[in-house]
């Protein structure tokens, strides 16, 4: 029954959020705080914030930790599976139907109309993300952040993989110049 | 084998170095699947993204999911989606306790400021790509045509992306 109740949790919350992981995570709390108890509100926000300091997607990271905790690791794995199978099946499906037809003349006009499509979705993600940069930054400092990312990618072709792994790593070793005034006594 | 162990490698790195979730990987897969290893063309990784956008999910599995299995059928695609869930799964529920001590921490918290600028660009390039090959597909009459219209649909009338995608193929069927 629980692991049931897990799989129905997790195949709910990721097929009717639409919009990536992010925007699913109302619904994973409506399943896990209020529809089965699982958590608190409180352990639920630690879980997130703490899922938020690692790279990669929030959602599966959501479901297999709290997979983990409720069910062990059937319970992960069922998480998992339940987060990830439905939707890749349905792409595999689609797609694969559209390549089949690819060579028909009205398919390639379909596939010509996607574009600016996906330009658009790509184009307010950009903008998502440089919105949310002002929020851990300064505004200057995200357009010196963006000039210099622009020259070493497009002009420099220095591998993005790089770029990011410095950054991490300045992250990291750069002191603290503003200490937190409360309970921060020893950061780090 | 090769072929599994590139896919292996490069959805790990991809998600590795994605923070700020799965958006973040976007552009990171795009670069080593259409840029390092070609399994697919720019157009096909296009259809891919607008048909992971109409569906519903996590995007970065999506992706994962079918190109894993384009590359190398049912176990490509298992092992795509396996690097890009399991190794932060596993570094958060074994870290736990580390990590909850160091949740509120500075350097922590940085980390994911300082990467989305970065991430922000490869968005921002991969939107100008898109574009740019587009006007050169179907010039730029229909391509502002339909972008804009695309944009009022999704930013002001917030209707919902799949509705978008399916009217956008019917007008290329019909007029492309």
């Amino acid at each position: 029954m629980l692991q049931i109740n897990i799989f129905v949790a997790f195949s709910r919350s990721s097929i009717l959020g639409y919009g990536g992981g992010p925007s699913t995570i109302p619904l994973v709390y409506k399943e896990v705080v209020e529809t089965f108890k699982w958590m608190n509100e409180e352990e639920f926000g630690d879980v997130l914030a703490i899922g938020n300091t690692l790279p990669g997607p929030i959602n599966t990271k959501l479901a297999g930790y709290i997979g983990y905790r409720v069910g062990g690791i059937i319970g992960m794995i069922n998480a998992l599976i339940a987060t990830t199978v439905p939707t890749v099946l349905l792409m595999i499906l689609l797609l694969g139907t559209l390549s089949t037809f690819k060579e028909i003349h009205w398919v390639k006009g379909m596939t010509k109309s996607i574009v600016p499509v996906v330009g658009v979705m790509l184009g307010i993600l950009t903008w998502q993300f440089i919105s949310s940069s002002r929020s851990g930054l300064k505004t200057h400092t995200v357009m010196i952040h963006i000039v210099i990312g622009v020259v070493c990618i497009q002009f420099l072709n220095i591998h993005p993989g790089i770029m990011i792994g410095l950054l991490l790593l300045f992250a990291l070793i750069q002191p603290t110049k503003v200490k937190l005034p409360t309970e921060k006594g020893k950061s780090v | 084998m090769s072929v599994y162990w590139n896919l292996f490698i490069s959805f790990l790195m991809s998600n590795l170095l994605g923070y700020g979730g799965g958006p973040a990987t976007v552009p990171l897969i795009q670069n080593e699947v259409v840029g390092r290893y070609h399994w697919l063309t720019k157009q096909e990784f296009n259809e891919a993204f607008a048909m992971g956008n109409s569906l519903p999910g996590p995007i970065a599995t999506k992706l994962a999911g079918y190109i894993g299995y384009k590359v190398g059928g049912v176990l490509g695609s298992f092992i795509a989606v396996f690097a890009t869930v399991i190794p932060s799964l596993v570094l958060m529920i074994v870290l736990m306790g580390l990590l909850y001590k160091y949740r509120n921490s500075i350097r922590v918290k940085r980390m994911t400021a300082y990467v989305k600028p970065t991430i922000a660009v490869l968005l921002g390039l991969l939107t100008y790509h898109s574009f740019a090959d587009s006007i050169a597909q179907i010039g730029i009459f229909q391509v502002v045509l339909i972008a804009g219209c695309t944009f009022l649909l999704i930013e002001k009338l917030k209707i919902h992306p799949a509705v978008i995608v399916f009217v956008a193929l019917v007008y290329g069927a019909i007029n492309l």
